[in-house]
């Protein structure tokens, strides 16, 4: 598949160098744009194709009311800059205040932007998110990002690619984002490094769009720059009448299905799982391959031969504050975050909402949920999620990255404990010196509830 | 952009795996609106006790030793996680021309191309030798020779590395991508006629 897209995209391929390849939809965010279009203006360049590029504030919006004025000033810069140069260079943005902005990876595909056998890219490693469409797609620097924006092309090598097959099924309660923390703890965060990951099996065709993202999102956490899942009848049905997608719909639908790989297709590497051997995840360390199940316990460097290893363990349980041998389960929390790229559409908040129904947030936790665009928000409240969290005593925000790297007034206390539904447990990535423990929509929703970690294939759903 | 042909420098260590672009400059220095001054704030929460200004005496790039070090070398997976090109502006501002390790992530190897700032791939065994020595003589001198791929001190270590041969021709003279693709517009132009979307 990998292969059929980049041929498609070829503009030049020079023998002694990177290819050139051409770039069907690139997506902007005010965080790594504005040296990029700063850049054009210095050299006296314009936008080559404005209505492949789509831009909208993320990161740095606030997620408390949206009729103030942003309180930080730098923030409130970063986001006047990127209105500025939308409307110098017409590229078209989905502000605050509109329904469809968002995290930039949740509005492409609820748009319609993302599709089957695109070239995608964006200044954000979590670009990979597409890649559950069936297209190509990465994350670049702000260097490209300006690259892109003069040329609609990248200067590009071929990666290699990397099949996970995942066959059989998930046990009840085990969500995509189980499995694709448990992938990177058996990778480890450099193991897909110079590989686009393709996504194969029983339990990934089983899989709705939404988790088929969450999948793609991470796996620039096992260090790919891609991921990607061939597009099949669930792809089609999910894009089917959203806004963007072509006119000639079936047309387009009958192009999409060479997409997928020949069968006997040969990968530069695989890997095989079965989904039975999968639980419920919860990282214990500072990257997102220092992970194990939520029956298991917290590692001590002893574990690992590796030196590098071990002083990576002893380095992540000092910054964590946990002792080896502590079981998962009894790691108290004070904070949940239900949000992010990864965990922050509509069947991410169906899941905690259903989890948290009829149950109190524990006293000693703070917890809040983001949606992940407008759409999603408006979407919950629709359904009535937003009463269930409120209820429960659940922040309900407005749509953003929010705490997911903490650019904005949400953050972490030096500390402080959280049970996140995002994709990085970084030192200080929600904040300088909280602790971040990565985990499933219906896992942080439980753990809000019992103030801990809890395995919630044995949780109580109330109706 | 600078060119990189021939550099020798003061080498500081960091003896870490999977160096993230968070560490290396956290969010809260991302909402500038330009490329330069991000030096100050290069690996801000190692860098600094909690009050944000005294120096954190135990961080290796705090020791005396190493002050004015243009050379850094850490352990494997260096660059992981965000793409954020401020994070080579960082390392670009503080003074460092190139980082040696057995291995980078790919979005912050490439946009060290985009930069002057050279990223060396070596094994292991001999990122540990630069270590050892490095541990041995501080403060301790290498020079980074792109023309002739080779890293080299005084005392007679000669390491060579590989480099793509296009980023190298681009290092060496400094070029700048954008224009390189521009020479090719009429392709591009051809390429989206024929393209029926
Ligand atoms: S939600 Fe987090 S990971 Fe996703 S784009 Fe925003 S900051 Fe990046």
């Amino acid at each position: 598949m990998l292969e059929k897209i980049w041929d498609e995209h070829v503009v030049q391929a020079p023998a002694d160098g990177p290819t050139i390849l051409y770039i069907d939809l690139h997506l902007v965010h005010e965080v790594t744009s504005p040296q990029a279009f700063e850049g054009l203006r210095l050299a006296g360049r314009s936008v080559r194709r404005t209505e492949r590029t789509i831009a909208t504030p993320d990161h740095n919006v606030p997620t408390t009311d949206r009729s103030l004025p942003i309180a930080d000033p730098i923030s409130r810069k970063q986001i006047e800059t990127l209105r500025a140069n939308c409307s110098e260079f017409g590229v078209t943005l989905f502000d605050i205040g509109d329904v469809r902005q968002g995290i930039v990876h949740v509005i492409g595909p609820e748009n319609g932007y993302t599709q089957p056998g695109m070239t995608i890219v964006c200044g954000d490693s979590h670009t990979a998110t597409h890649g559950a469409f069936g297209s190509l797609a990465f994350g670049i620097g702000t260097s490209e990002v300006e690259h892109v924006l003069a040329t609609q092309t990248l200067r590009q090598f071929k990666p290699k690619t990397f099949e996970l097959n995942v066959d059989g099924e998930l046990p009840r309660g085990v969500t995509a984002k189980d499995m694709i923390l448990y992938l990177i703890g058996s990778l480890g965060t450099a193991g897909g490094t110079g590989y686009v990951l393709e996504y194969t099996g029983e339990c990934v065709r089983a899989m709705t769009m939404e988790e088929r993202m969450t999948v793609c999102n991470m796996s620039i956490e096992a260090g790919a720059r891609a991921g990607m899942i061939a597009p099949d009848q669930t792809t089609f049905d999910y894009l089917r009448g959203l806004p963007q997608v072509p006119t000639a719909f079936d047309e387009a639908v009958e192009r999409w299905k060479q997409l997928p790989s020949d069968p006997g297709a040969v990968y530069d590497r695989s890997n095989s799982y079965q989904g039975k051997d999968i639980a419920p995840q919860v990282t214990w360390g500072t990257n997102p391959g220092q992970v194990r199940s939520i029956d298991d316990q917290i590692p001590s460097p002893g574990d690992f031969s590796d030196a590098t290893e071990q002083k990576s363990t002893s380095n992540a349980l000092e910054y964590m504050d946990l002792k080896a041998g502590t079981p998962i389960h009894d790691i108290p929390i004070q904070r949940v975050f239900i949000g992010s790229c990864t965990n922050a559409r509509i069947e991410d908040l169906r899941a905690a909402a259903s989890v948290v129904r009829g149950h109190r947030v524990n006293s000693d936790v703070n917890a809040m949920v983001v949606p992940g665009s407008g759409k999603v928000k408006r979407q919950a409240e629709e359904e009535g999620l937003d009463r269930i969290f409120k209820e429960s005593g659940f922040d309900w925000r407005e749509a953003g990255c929010s705490m997911c790297l903490a650019m904005n007034p949400d953050k972490l206390a030096p500390g402080e404990r959280c049970a996140s539904t995002s994709n990085r447990n970084f030192e200080g990535r929600q904040g300088k010196g909280g602790r971040t423990h990565l985990v499933s929509p219906a896992m942080a929703a439980a753990a809000a509830v019992a103030g801990h970690f809890v395995d919630i294939r044995g949780w109580n759903f109330s109706e | 952009m600078q060119k990189f042909t021939v550099h020798s420098g003061i080498v500081a260590t960091l003896d870490r795996a999977n160096v993230d672009t968070d560490q290396i400059i956290p969010k809260q220095f991302l909402k500038r609106i330009e490329r330069t001054g991000f030096g100050q704030f290069l690996f801000y929460d190692w860098r600094f006790q909690d009050d944000g200004t005294t120096p954190n005496p135990d961080f290796e790039l705090n020791h005396p030793q190493v002050e004015g070090a243009s050379i850094l070398v850490a352990r494997q997976n260096f660059g992981s996680g965000s793409s954020r090109e401020h994070a080579v502006w960082a390392l670009d501002d503080y003074g460092f021309r190139a980082v040696i390790a057995p291995s980078f992530a790919d979005i912050f190897f490439n946009n060290c191309f985009k930069n002057g700032l050279l990223p060396i791939v070596l094994p292991e065994a001999q990122v540990e030798q630069i270590f050892q020595r490095a541990a041995e003589h501080a403060p301790y001198t290498l020079t980074v020779d792109l023309e002739n791929h080779l890293v080299r001190d005084e005392d007679g270590l000669k390491l060579s590395f590989e480099v793509d041969a296009s980023r190298r021709h681009n290092l060496l003279h400094g070029l700048d991508d954008i224009a390189q693709t521009l020479q090719h517009e009429e392709k591009i132009s051809q390429y989206e006629a024929a393209r029926s979307w």
